[in-house]
């Protein structure tokens, strides 16, 4: 019989840590803030098609950085949560952090379990029904989950990103200045960030059924131009 | 593969009794699904909502076909069930029109005087039943479910004509039951975002479904429903013109079938009458269905065609 070489769990959990962070750290960050109009999501992504940011359920959205194959499964995962949620009961008992604590358990459970770490981060954002508060959750690939108020980051330099988010954030932002406000603080004022560098979706306020609502392109450009 | 499997994920206390009191093996969690099922293994549900509902044993339809199978054994569905009655759409310049009485009978007498039986299916679409209420109000929250559910997972809304088939592969797993005599029978229109027209469709039991050129009409009174339409109907009618030939056609199919409701002005109970066109679908509010019914009540009177 052979005897496996033994290993500390502390070195390994690091191990696997490091491994996620760095997969996580490749990718282009991601921004999600809360805005006079509702929650708005922006994600620096070239492409049309394979989308960072998408729709749950009526008042509630998804967001990933990382790898694409994996948080795209986790995403469709939420969908499916959320639908049955809403089909079984009704539609106002399906909720953000609910579904943030499953995806918490899930990749706390994958973490410590599989043989790889999901190279993930995710963000469930609910958009608050009258005047109830905006809910932002952050899931890191280990299952830690912090709640947001205001803003979040996710993806590489998230430290920098957040630093110049919290000198220029306001919540009374207009759609098109918290489209300006995300541009300037992913690319940093190094390098410009024009409209079909971005993905951008909003959960709107004060929409009852499905208040996610993809940005156009054109309309990213005028509101990019305009500031 | 030991591992893999292990790490299911469990509803915290939420767990669905099925029809025969068991316990549902998974709850909702996340689909109840492993993380080598959700990368789109065999048994992976797809787009699919009620694959997805099968497969967390959470479909309704096989409690009611055990309950429907054993009833025939016994000699026949013999238990209450409200009904349906008359629905019907029509096309337009710019869409088409959909609408339906409020009431629903069982057997003779009146169950409910303000069952909606048009609905919104999603955005550009609405389906809108007669027959047995029950399966068919439970039908349509389904279909309204998939429609959403498959535009969300695959990040594309579904055709007209895949909607409509959608909706026909729901009337055909219906079909044991409505041998039963839990019969469902809808009637689906939307506005087609690729052709830019109006489309209806038209369905049976066997789930079956056929497009309709111009109008149709279901239902107890949708014969009377449809000859009305049929005398007035013209290509390229206007928007208002439709909304009060679909108010005409109810009025005299109220006339004409017991089973379904007229215009109940005592508490202030209309047709419902929807618009679906490139806009999307919008729901006439009441006041406007009590005056269109007002202007055809007068117009009636002045011709000496009192009811």
């Amino acid at each position: 019989m052979t005897i496996p070489f033994y290993v500390a769990p502390e070195q390994l959990m690091k191990d696997r840590a490091e491994f996620a962070q760095k997969g996580i750290a490749r990718g282009r960050s991601l921004l999600a803030l809360t805005f006079a109009g509702g929650v708005l999501l922006v994600a620096e992504n070239p492409s049309r098609s394979l989308h960072k940011i998408s729709e749950i359920y009526d008042r509630i959205a998804f967001a990933g950085v990382g790898r694409y194959n994996e948080f795209d499964q986790l995403r469709v995962a939420g969908v499916r949560h959320a639908d049955t949620k809403g089909y079984a009961f009704s539609r106002d008992d399906v909720d953000a952090r609910a579904l943030a604590n499953l995806y918490a358990q899930f990749l706390g459970q994958v973490f410590t379990h599989e043989m790889k770490p999901l190279e993930v981060e995710i963000l469930v954002a609910e958009v608050g029904r009258d005047d109830q508060p905006d809910q932002m959750f952050e899931i890191a690939y280990d299952g830690t989950i912090s709640d947001r108020t205001g803003f979040a980051v996710l993806g590489g330099k998230n430290d920098e990103i957040g630093e110049r988010m919290s000198s220029s954030w306001s919540s009374e932002w207009s759609l098109a200045d918290a489209v300006r406000g995300a541009a300037s603080a992913l690319s940093g004022g190094e390098r410009e960030l024009i409209a079909t560098d971005l993905e951008v979706g909003a959960l709107r306020r004060g929409v009852e059924r499905r208040a996610f609502r993809r940005v156009p392109s054109d309309e990213l450009a005028e509101m990019l131009s305009s500031g | 593969m030991g591992l893999r499997q292990s790490w299911r994920i469990e509803p915290a206390g939420d767990v669905f009794a099925s029809a025969n009191g068991a316990v549902a093996p998974h709850g909702y969690g996340l689909g109840g699904l492993t993380w080598s099922e959700l990368g789109g293994q065999a048994g992976d549900p797809g787009p699919s909502f009620s694959r997805l509902l099968s497969r967390l044993g959470m479909d309704w339809r096989s409690s009611w076909l055990d309950a429907s199978g054993a009833s025939a054994r016994a000699g026949g569905f013999g238990l209450p069930a409200a009904h349906g009655t008359t629905v019907l759409a029509l096309r337009f310049r710019d869409g088409v029109v959909m609408a339906g009485d409020r009431r629903a009978t069982e057997g003779s007498s009146i169950a409910h005087r303000m069952m909606e039986k048009v609905m919104p299916a999603d955005s550009h679409s609405c389906v809108a039943i007669a027959g047995v209420a029950g399966p068919a109000t439970e039908m349509v929250k389904l279909f309204q479910t998939q429609l959403e559910h498959y535009e969300k997972v695959e990040g594309l809304a579904l055709t007209l004509d895949g909607k409509a088939n959608q909706l026909g592969q729901m009337v055909r797993e219906n079909l044991a039951m409505a041998m039963q005599g839990l019969v469902v029978v809808p009637l689906f229109a939307g506005y087609d975002v690729h052709r830019r027209v109006g489309r209806i469709f038209a369905y049976d039991v066997t789930g079956g479904h056929f497009e309709e050129i111009d109008f149709h009409a279901t239902g107890s009174g949708g014969r009377d429903a449809r000859a009305a339409v049929k005398a007035a109907w013209r290509e390229r009618i206007s928007g208002p013109e439709a909304i009060q030939l679909a108010v005409q056609a109810l009025y005299d199919a109220a006339d004409e079938d017991a089973a379904t409701g007229g215009p109940d002005a005592v508490r202030g109970i209309y047709p419902t009458v929807a618009l679906v066109t490139a806009d999307g679908f919008e729901k006439l509010d009441d006041e406007q269905v009590e005056r269109s019914f007002s202007e055809l009540i007068e117009a009636r009177r002045l011709a000496g065609q009192a009811p």
